[in-house]
């Protein structure tokens, strides 16, 4: 369980980043926070394992105060992938990197090599294994951030941005991960403003402006407010725009899958 | 009037052991809308690059086919003068912006040509204005917004009087309403200035309804290149595209058959409206 209570949090050249933030997350749930560049997404993901602390307010994961423990006790339970990859990666190979933490953690040698290769399997870089992390393309270095996460299975696993620069095959196999991940009961938060993406996943959206929460729903509540989404500079997933045209079929507004829509209508032109 | 032609281009970056891009050909007439898509890796920036002089001014490795631009074989011309031909956006405005103001910004590259202080005036001018952030001008380019920031990148380019814009990605890190912004801002540059676009995106919704010709790249060639409505009538997914959401729906209905109302395939919600609106009267 995750709780915000209050917190903010204000950068050292004065920017108030976080500005009154109350938010509860139960184990096993799929959050979006969206919002526009600068609305305080990633200084929120920063929160959930230490690497911010709120300057006021507290912030409790499973009931401890992240004021009073270390980033690396935390990181066991809260793992989280950043925006650019290259920022996490300083070993001479895949395989190395992913090992990394875990040895960290005090593994002995024989799970971190079971849970090295169960991760890179996963994430199709079973190839990649003695490569330098560095020679990996964009869309590479972006999976082989995820397998080093996923190799200590934290209960918690944040990802922001995942989406940025990812083609469609990435973002498939993406959307296929976080929902084993979520049916293994993780907690799962991503930040992102790729409005497609979130509406196949249809998870809890928490919309963020200047710091603040301004609304907590369903993807299909929050994503037929149109006057809300613009006030983030988010526009509504493109079903949604054209669901609401159709009413002159007989169509209610709804967050339908392609499908289902193209379903609907065939329906009611037969009639 | 051909203003890009591109024959039989392939290009190996130094230190590798495979071409980035083999057997490219491509005709682009003057003032045409196109839009290059395809998975990562596919070749689209090196292709780009091509285009621009980057390669092979700047990347060393194995060239080989001809690149002509505006008339002008790319490996004769230095990419100073062909800047002046073909301008290049990229992902990240961070990487082209550096001064202490915007108009410095824009004025940098102009100031390197030599002209003189009265054109670099006018011309800075007038890419604010074409852009719209004319009130952008004192500002420094590090306090502004992604979504400024890459106006700002653009009218750097423009401001060199380039008869084609190369956009590599230029939306990727923006939140939606600052892309369709920028798009809407290079869809006008496109319409009512007669200006040469070849952008690269994997985010296609905003852009497709715009182009004349959408070029789909796998695995370093071009494999289709054509009026968009006539490409996506097939099944592209596989190349990585995220198309339309209105186009899978128009597809899917297509498949379960019976009254198909659409002739073609429509690419954008209000295609879509009028499409069904027009079968059922």
């Amino acid at each position: 369980m995750i709780r915000f209570e209050s917190v903010e949090y204000v950068y050292p050249n004065g920017v108030k980043a976080l500005d009154g933030i109350d938010l509860e997350i139960g184990d096993g749930e799929i959050v979006a926070i969206m919002g526009e560049n600068g609305a305080g997404k990633t200084t929120l993901i920063k929160h959930l394992n230490g690497l911010l602390k709120p300057v006021k307010g507290r912030v409790l994961i499973d009931g401890v105060d992240t004021r009073n423990v270390t980033v690396a006790s935390l990181s066991k339970k809260v793992g989280i992938v950043f925006q650019n990859p290259d920022d996490m990666f300083f070993s001479e190979s895949v395989w190395e990197e992913v090992a990394f933490a875990l040895r960290n953690f005090g593994y002995d040698e024989e799970v971190v090599r079971r849970r090295v290769e169960n991760a890179i399997n996963f994430m199709d870089l079973a190839g990649y294994a003695d490569k330098s992390p560095f020679t990996l393309s964009g869309g590479e270095k972006k999976r082989l951030a995820l397998a080093i996460v996923l190799a200590w299975s934290p209960d918690i696993i944040a990802l922001d941005e995942p989406t940025i620069g990812q083609d469609m095959l990435q973002k498939e196999k993406l959307l296929q991960v976080i929902k084993l991940l979520n049916s293994q009961g993780k907690t799962v938060i991503i930040s992102s403003h790729d409005v497609e993406f979130i509406a196949d996943l249809k998870p809890r959206i928490v919309l963020m402006k200047r710091g603040r929460v301004v609304a907590d729903g369903d993807a299909e509540e929050i994503f037929l407010n149109e006057e809300l989404l613009r006030s983030c500079n988010l526009l509504p997933p493109q079903l949604i725009t054209l669901s609401k045209r159709l009413d002159f079929i007989g169509i209610k507004p709804r967050l339908y899958p392609p499908r289902e829509l193209a379903a609907e209508i065939m329906t009611r032109l037969r009639r | 009037m051909k203003i890009i032609e591109v024959k039989d281009l392939g290009f190996k970056y130094a230190g590798t052991d495979f071409y980035a891009i083999r057997g490219v050909n491509l005709e682009i007439d003057e003032g045409e809308f196109v839009v290059l898509a395809g998975k990562s890796g596919c070749g689209k920036t090196t292709l780009l690059r091509c285009l621009n002089g980057l390669i092979p001014h700047f990347y060393e490795g194995e060239f080989e086919g001809r690149v002509l631009i505006d008339g002008v074989d790319t490996r004769e011309c230095p990419p100073h003068i062909l800047s002046q031909k073909a301008g290049m956006v990229f992902q990240n405005p961070d990487n082209q912006l550096f001064a202490l103001s915007v108009e410095a910004d824009i004025a940098f590259p102009l100031e390197n040509l030599g002209l003189p202080r009265e054109e670099i005036r006018d011309r800075v001018e007038w890419a604010l204005k074409l852009l719209g952030i004319e009130e952008l001008r004192k500002r420094s380019p590090f306090e502004l917004s992604a979504g400024q920031k890459q106006k700002v990148a653009i009218a750097s380019v423009l401001a060199m009087k380039p008869k084609i814009l190369l956009l590599d990605e230029p939306t990727s890190s923006l939140d939606p309403v600052s892309a369709k912004n920028l798009i809407d801002a290079i869809i006008d540059l496109n319409r009512r200035h007669g200006l040469t676009i070849l952008i690269s995106e994997h985010r296609l919704t905003h852009l497709i309804p715009h182009a004349d010709k959408l070029a789909i790249m796998d695995g370093g060639r071009i494999i289709y290149f054509d009026d968009p409505r006539r490409i996506l009538k097939e099944d592209v997914l596989m190349y990585g595209i995220s198309i339309p959401r209105v186009v899978e729906v128009a597809r899917e209905m297509r498949r379960i058959g019976g009254c198909v109302p659409f002739r073609d395939i429509p690419l954008s919600v209000e295609e879509f409206i009028s499409g069904l609106k027009g079968a059922l009267r």
